[in-house]
């Protein structure tokens, strides 16, 4: 088990742009130094609903992009779907208003070493921490595909200049508003074996990453993803957002996503234990 | 100069306000955001005999003005504890209280002596909020005489005068009555109040959102369920010291309980939010207490009982 991640510091950080794209808002914060120490699978903790809100937790959002602009300070961006009470309170918020931050948190996406064919894949606005992760593949000399997916065309969310660091981008909705008809699980296996996939990172609803972790199973491919619990804190205090994991000692233990994650090896994760503990599983009783 | 110590049974501390227990992780997640030396004491996590795994997910649910929480008292066990997590609170400077939980009396007995040698705790809870397996996993803290056996299991297992604080749920008819029956049973002090079982339903998929069902409570919804408890305990066992907690997120809280009757207080939920609400709070609450002219905290301890007087 790991630490809490070694960069986080709590900072109040102004909005400084505030924009509605599609079924999402794409919000920048001013963040100072902690900036330069974000890495694509970070996530950020915001406090929600203002001094005497009656939303007492933190709400996380996936970092989509992080720039460090030295002496006049570091911008982080993040996509927010306004789904909820805490989310749709900071969509509401404008440009200049300061939020209580921490960043960043979580483990990042393991980078590789060698120039090697990745392939992303984000549902809905999971695929926001996909594009700074591109870019890291992309200077690495890694050829990189991507395949988004979402009920409708309405939830994608695929800025142009995130396009551009792609060599391949693959759009399924549900619906067939936008892109092939069907879900991102559907067009996998093709993209795969074209392209002759080595690695697949993703972001999305843990039902859509099961399904992507059965096909790179299956297909022998490795699998990083960002998982996705209801916190509490997200910074490892509450135990609130645990996930069973086989560790490297074959034990399963039930984990931290805030901590541990949010991306994981998918292979080590025990898959469709919602609601129940795995067999097995250290401490169960 | 204002004097913030306070005591909790033969315990000392440097200020009046500790963390929750089960809401400061090992006590290394929040050392990134402040020094534990600031703290009047880390509360542990309720740790037992064996490692625990905890409930399933969903774990939690929030509420207005709370959270409804089921973890289960996840946990490595008190041998791995031992090992791993008191050293390193130790070298941290940090005063340690070790929160202690069992499911029959021999488990509570068990960890007293695995702790009575152990070095550099300052006191016990003892979280009694738990269910019995021998008793139909009745909770110990329910009932006067299963919350009287594991207290008396404690105390003619832990030996010196290591404090024994006994934490009750407020969940029963008359927590007076449980009082006074742990503190006969040798507790020192009283830690008040854990959670209120609560359950949601999750209208979408019309079942009990928690995986667990029910869940504990906390946060700012129950702080006068806190203040009500500490009230009561306090004006019918003066002397006994009590470690206040429930939804207290600012220093005007932590005085409403200590005016109650606390001599410390325990901050747990309020920490999801901030991870420095602690810090936040003690210097709230000794700014709250010189404006209100006290000298020491102990003058304000209970000091909502004091009698009307006619001028």
């Amino acid at each position: 088990m790991m630490g809490i991640n070694k960069n986080a510091s709590q900072v109040i950080a102004e909005i400084v742009s505030n924009k509605k794209v599609g079924a999402y808002h794409h919000m920048v914060f001013a963040v100072g130094e902690l900036a330069k120490f974000a890495k694509p699978g970070n996530f950020v903790a915001i406090a929600v609903g203002g001094e005497s809100s009656s939303m007492v937790l933190r709400r996380a959002f996936a970092i989509y992009r992080a720039f460090d602009r030295g002496t006049n300070g570091g911008l982080l961006e993040i996509v927010v779907a306004p789904h909820g009470a805490g989310s749709t309170w900071l969509t509401n918020q404008s440009v200049g208003f300061k939020v209580d931050l921490i960043a960043p948190l979580g483990t990042a996406f393991g980078i590789p070493t060698e120039p090697i064919r990745a392939l992303l894949v984000g549902g809905g606005y999971g695929s926001a921490p996909l594009f700074g992760l591109s870019e890291v593949l992309k200077n690495r000399g890694c050829r990189v595909d991507m395949v988004l997916g979402a009920s409708t065309a309405m939830k994608i969310y695929a800025p142009l200049d995130g396009k551009r660091s792609v060599s391949s981008l693959t759009i399924t909705t549900e619906d067939g508003t936008t892109g092939i008809t069907g879900k991102v699980t559907d067009v996998l296996p093709g993209i795969i074996e074209t392209n002759q996939i080595d690695i697949i990172y993703s972001c999305g609803p843990m039902g859509m990453l099961e399904a992507i972790n059965q096909i790179a199973a299956e297909l022998g491919v490795v699998h990083q993803c960002a998982v996705e619990e209801a916190m509490a804190c997200g910074i490892g205090v509450c135990m609130t957002c645990v996930l069973p994991i086989r560790g490297e000692d074959g034990e399963i233990r039930m984990v931290r996503s805030c901590i541990d994650g949010p991306v994981v090896d998918g292979s080590s994760v025990i898959w469709g234990s919602k609601r129940q503990i795995p067999e097995g599983t250290w401490g169960a009783n | 100069m204002f004097n913030f110590r306070t005591s909790l049974g033969q315990a000392e501390f440097e200020n009046p306000i500790f963390t929750a227990s089960g809401c400061a992780g090992s006590g290394k997640e929040l050392a990134q955001f402040f020094d534990l030396t600031e703290l009047g004491a880390v509360v542990t996590k309720s740790i037992m005999l064996k490692a625990r795994s905890g409930r399933a997910t969903p774990r939690m649910a929030e509420t207005p003005s709370g959270m409804l929480n089921s973890i289960g008292l996840q946990g490595p066990g008190i041998d791995l504890f031992l090992e791993k997590d008191i050293p390193w609170l130790r070298e941290q400077g940090a005063r340690i209280v070790v929160s202690i939980a069992g499911e029959s009396v021999e488990d509570y007995a068990i960890l007293a002596r695995k702790l009575r040698a152990v070095q550099g705790i300052s006191a016990l809870e003892v979280n009694i909020s738990c269910p019995n397996v021998e008793n139909r996993g009745q909770v110990f803290a329910c009932q006067p005489a299963t919350a009287r056996a594991a207290i008396e299991a404690v105390r003619r297992n832990i030996g010196g005068d290591l404090p024994i604080i006994a934490k009750l749920t407020p969940d029963v008819t008359s927590i007076v009555e449980i009082a006074e029956e742990v503190v006969a049973a040798g507790a020192d002090a009283l830690a008040l109040i854990n959670t209120v079982l609560g359950m949601v339903i999750d209208i979408n998929t019309m079942r009990p959102k928690l995986a667990g069902k029910t869940g504990g409570l906390s946060g700012p919804a129950i702080r006068p369920i806190a203040v009500r408890a500490i009230y009561q305990v306090h004006e019918a066992l003066p002397n006994v010291k009590i470690l206040g907690m429930g939804g207290v997120a600012s220093g005007r809280d932590a005085l409403e309980l200590i005016l109650a009757g606390a001599s410390a207080v325990s901050v747990g939920t309020a920490t999801f939010g901030n991870p420095t609400a602690v810090i936040k709070i003690k210097e709230e609450l000794q700014n709250e207490l010189i404006a209100h002219g006290f000298d020491s905290l102990r003058e304000a301890v209970g000091y909502a009982h004091r009698k009307e007087v006619n001028l």
